[in-house]
């Protein structure tokens, strides 16, 4: 596997954290990409060194030679040239055929994956955030979940994407390629991840006011862990045993908030926001804008246009005390 | 009619040809003229004002992002920084100022007096002043369009954008298109039948070439943005569902439609900077250029080429994948008359005697950073690269190289080239070379490490980012470039604005060019030439002994051009050159209210055609004696 560990030089000497790189492959269709990225990189720059030395040699040429003053020429006969002219076009040629005949065989083998599918995800891109739905092995039900891709390694996942607004774009690097979700549509992509840990997705079209933060963390488990996620995603909220985060409950799954979100076994059924059921065992909330927190989450309900402005998520004024309960609540939601 | 005469033989036809061309004094002739090079002189002048605008825009965006999570500008502020600067660099700055530079060039490259349609020309410019006027004090009242310079629905429908800022971008769109339509006709007509006799399609410059293709391609392309955004528009106003799904319309019909324009006005903008290139490199390599016949079909094929291709913008939308593979190819085949034209421009310098004046360095910049842009454009040709690249920095990287690096860098040359005639002084070598040194270097760190960005995942569009990351030190770097590479263009302005008065004069010839327009006097008069040159060569002015032969003939005291066959440019006949008149800017007057008037209800579509029918009733009224014989006599009793 030592062919998805190696990030890209360029990224180690920028700093950047490769999380969210196409130089970093961590699943099949992310590695053919940058296989192709890199036979492109080899013969464009090779096309580009021969240009500037072609360049540089014509002007020191013309620097080496006094200039006599001496009528312009019209027309003067080049037979040489015309020869480099029929040598260039030729190589123009078979570069391009190169490329162009590797970029149909990288093309075919993006869509080979696709009828070694063994788990469907359902993503619905929203302004400005993700909703999950996980197809149940046993009951054939669908999961819900939101803003938190997890997947099996060494399986192909189809992914099925519709919008419930505008075009937003699915894009996570280092596993493939983009794919836009489109109303009116479903798209599909393959995705067949093969090194575990934690990657990064980001919306991709330019879906409106805070199209910055429509982003979602994505975890590629061993399928053993993959199987104890999606049980665990699958079982309702539990009634937390803390008397401070069960008046929580009762703040959350009683009051505004349970007009928009749903907490599966209570009675929050609000179908616009993201489902909560278990918001504390994911990483970040408002799509990838904060790390979870019982304070990022205080901050979050109380004013979420001062950290994510334009968002659709109204502020909700909660007493300190209520506020603290409702935060306690959501943590525990595991 | 034709004939070499000696210049003691020629009538002396100046001074009266100064009287019959010369335009009113004062306001009413400022706002009645039809001389091509002062209309083509405002729209250059507008175009360089929006290129500062849209400039400072760049700048603006540059500081948000030049560290992670800066509060200069909120999510609202940054989409519509992006929005005009795109909508204005593309719709209001690139497209326009190359059909202005035809459009004062061409004639004089010609040896003609004007253009084809005249009125025609100042009605292009004042309905580009429109467009202007209407995005930009639309800026200013805050109804500012904030979904970039292609706004694609349903975002764009009214479900999520209410209010106006979409309708003014829209209507932008279509002031902007009448105005290059107009425009490319005029040029095509003029370069078809108003060439100098001899001058025989073979013997046409590069210039002409590259902007008779051009106007072709706005003819056929800029209709199908029209309609696409007057479809957009009745979305809006009128819930026509064109693009709605839950109306059983199509999102992605307006990305193929916009597309289909889209990717042939890259090189709408881009074909016209080829002739400029190739006309400075024939100049300062003292020898015409090589391989002039497949330069020209080198041209002809991106024309053609470009029709073919947009999908490419597309390949992330699902469409089915053989098909994306032939628009990879077709794209990518775009690389093959590119690389020929940079061949045929390195051989000339190489088997010429180059000189290093300014407009020649602005060549060796255009090259050494355009052919980065199109390399570039070949990764993001591939489909399943693209699918990586496509909306990301790369794709930023990518568009700015081509344009600024492939059209702008090329205008700054022939911006150069064609100054002292313009203005009959030559701007300062030390200054420009300064100019020259900061803006190529500045832009290519400004732009460089974008492509980096986008390979390390920055999506573009997004007005903020996190620290962890790891995007801020690029960005820096790229924020820093930005102002070094402004800071070349306050140098560069300054440069031609000091030189407008301070600059050695010129002389008809300063660079020993080949072609006609340096055979009249710099500054032109309003006539442009006293007689009709006579042409036998792809280089007129390098194959005299003595002067260039003329034809007479010409009246001098009723304004006159003469007209001549498409292919072999024989002359054919006499025509009428129309006088000043108010009614193209009164025409475009009643031309705008309509479009605006469009923006806030449907029945300004009826009501405000009365006011345009009647100006161009009025514009159009015959005011000729009529005949009284022969076959379209009118017989009176």
């Amino acid at each position: 596997m030592n062919r998805y560990a190696l990030p890209g030089v360029v990224m180690l000497l920028a700093g950047c954290s490769g999380v969210q790189s196409p130089l970093n492959p961590a699943g099949d269709q992310a590695l053919s990409v940058r296989g192709l990225l890199e036979l492109m990189t080899w013969i464009c720059g090779g096309m580009y060194l021969l240009v500037i030395l072609l360049l540089g040699a014509s002007l020191w040429r013309a620097r080496m030679r006094p200039i006599p003053e001496a009528a312009p020429q019209v027309e003067p006969v080049d037979t040489g040239l015309s020869r480099g002219l029929v040598a260039w076009a030729a190589l123009i040629f078979a570069g391009l055929t190169v490329l162009i005949a590797a970029s149909f065989l990288v093309d075919r083998r993006l869509a080979s994956a696709r009828d070694r599918e063994a788990l469907v995800v359902r993503v619905t891109g929203h302004q400005w955030w993700w909703r999950l739905r996980y197809r149940d092995p046993a009951t054939g039900a669908w999961i819900e979940t939101a803003n938190e891709l997890h997947l099996p390694a060494g399986r192909t996942a189809r992914i099925e994407l519709g919008s419930a607004d505008v075009i937003h774009s699915f894009w996570v690097p280092n596993v493939a390629g983009k794919m836009d979700v489109i109303p009116g549509r479903i798209n599909r992509i393959d995705v067949t991840p093969r090194r575990t840990g934690w990657f990064r997705g980001q919306c991709a079209e330019f879906c409106g006011t805070q199209h910055a933060h429509m982003a979602f963390d994505v975890k590629v488990d061993r399928p053993a862990d993959f199987d104890d996620w999606l049980a665990s995603e699958k079982r309702p909220a539990a009634i937390p045993a803390d008397a401070t985060a069960r008046r929580g409950m009762a703040i959350v799954t009683e009051g505004p908030c349970a007009a928009c979100h749903v907490v599966r076994g209570t009675d929050a059924k609000g179908r616009a926001g993201p489902d909560l059921t278990h918001l504390g065992s994911r990483r970040s909330i408002a799509a990838g804008t904060l790390r979870l927190s019982r304070g990022a989450l205080q901050g979050w309900i109380a004013q979420p246009q001062a950290i994510k402005p334009g968002t659709l998520m109204p502020a909700i004024a909660l007493e300190p005390a209520d506020a603290d309960a409702a935060a306690r609540y959501l943590e525990a939601l595991r | 009619m034709t004939g070499q005469a000696s210049p003691t033989a020629l009538p002396d036809v100046r001074a009266p040809l100064l009287g019959t061309w010369r335009d009113a004094p004062g306001l009413r002739g400022f706002l009645t003229t039809v001389d091509h090079k002062r209309i083509a002189a405002r729209y250059v002048l507008t175009a360089m004002a929006m290129l500062f605008l849209a400039g400072l825009l760049a700048v603006d965006m540059r500081l948000q992002l030049s560290r992670p999570e800066m509060e200069r500008m909120g999510p609202q502020g940054f989409n519509e920084a992006f929005a005009l600067h795109g909508s204005t660099m593309l719709f209001l700055v690139s497209v326009p100022v190359m059909e202005a530079m035809a459009l004062w060039l061409i004639p004089l490259m010609l040896g003609q007096r004007t253009v084809a349609f005249p009125r025609l020309a100042a009605f292009s410019y004042w309905m580009y002043l429109g467009g202007v006027l209407m995005l930009w004090i639309a800026h200013a009242l805050d109804i500012t369009p904030d979904l970039g310079w292609f706004e694609y629905p349903p975002l764009s429908g009214p479900a999520y954008s209410p209010g106006h800022r979409a309708d003014i971008w829209a209507q932008m769109i279509t002031f902007s298109e009448v105005a290059a339509l107009a425009a490319s006709v005029n040029i095509a007509a003029t370069i078809l039948k108003m060439r100098p006799p001899g001058m025989t399609l073979a013997r046409m410059p590069l210039f002409v070439w590259t902007m008779l293709v051009a106007s072709l391609m706005t003819i056929f392309a800029l209709p199908s943005v029209m309609l696409v955004t007057s479809m957009l528009i009745s979305d809006r106003m009128v819930a026509t569902h064109f693009f709605t799904p839950a109306g059983g319309g199509d999102a992605l019909l307006f990305q193929h439609l916009f597309w289909f324009f889209g990717h042939p006005e890259v090189y709408i903008i881009f074909i016209p900077a080829i002739g400029f290139v190739s006309s400075i490199v024939e100049t300062f390599s003292r020898r015409t250029l090589f391989g002039y016949v497949p330069m020209v079909l080198a041209v002809l094929g991106i024309g053609v080429l470009a029709f073919g291709l947009w999908v490419h913008h597309m390949f992330a939308v699902g469409l089915p994948r053989l098909g994306n593979a032939f628009y990879t190819a077709a794209s990518m085949a775009i690389a093959l008359p590119a690389g020929l034209q940079i061949f045929c421009w390195i051989a000339t310098m190489w088997s010429g005697r180059p000189r290093y004046a300014t407009p020649m360095l602005w060549v060796i910049g255009f090259i050494a950073t355009f052919v980065i842009g199109g390399l570039s454009g070949i990764m993001t040709a591939s489909s399943p690269l693209d699918l990586q690249l496509t909306d990301t920095y790369f794709v930023v990287a990518h568009l700015h190289y081509v344009l600024v690096g492939g059209a702008l860098f090329p205008l700054f040359g022939a911006f150069c080239y064609w100054y002292p005639k313009a203005t009959g002084r030559l701007m300062s070598e030390r200054w420009g070379v300064i100019a020259f040194l900061l803006i190529v270097g500045g832009f290519n760190i400004g732009f460089f490490p974008m492509h980096l960005l986008g390979l390390e995942g920055m999506p573009r569009r997004i007005y903020t980012y996190g620290p962890d990351m790891g995007w801020g030190t690029l960005n820096l770097v790229a924020t820093i470039g930005t102002f070094i590479s402004a800071a070349g263009g306050l140098v560069f302005t300054a440069n031609a604005w000091l030189s407008l008065k301070r600059g050695p004069l010129a002389g008809a010839d300063p660079w020993g060019g080949a072609t006609l327009e340096w055979a009249t006097s710099s500054p032109p008069p309003v006539h442009n030439f006293d007689h009709v040159p006579v042409v036998d060569s792809i280089a007129p002015l390098w194959m005299q002994e003595s002067d260039l032969p003329v034809m007479t003939g010409l009246r001098s005291d009723l304004r006159e051009v003469l007209i001549t066959s498409v292919v072999d440019a024989i002359p054919q006949y006499r025509q009428k050159s129309p006088e000043p008149s108010i009614m193209p800017l009164i025409a475009a007057i009643a031309t705008s209210v309509l479009f605006v008037g469009s923006i806030f209800t449907p029945w300004a579509l009826v009501w405000g055609a009365i006011p345009v029918a009647a100006a161009l009733t009025l514009w159009f009224w015959p005011k000729r004696p009529r005949a009284t014989d022969g076959p379209f006599g009118v017989r009176r009793s």
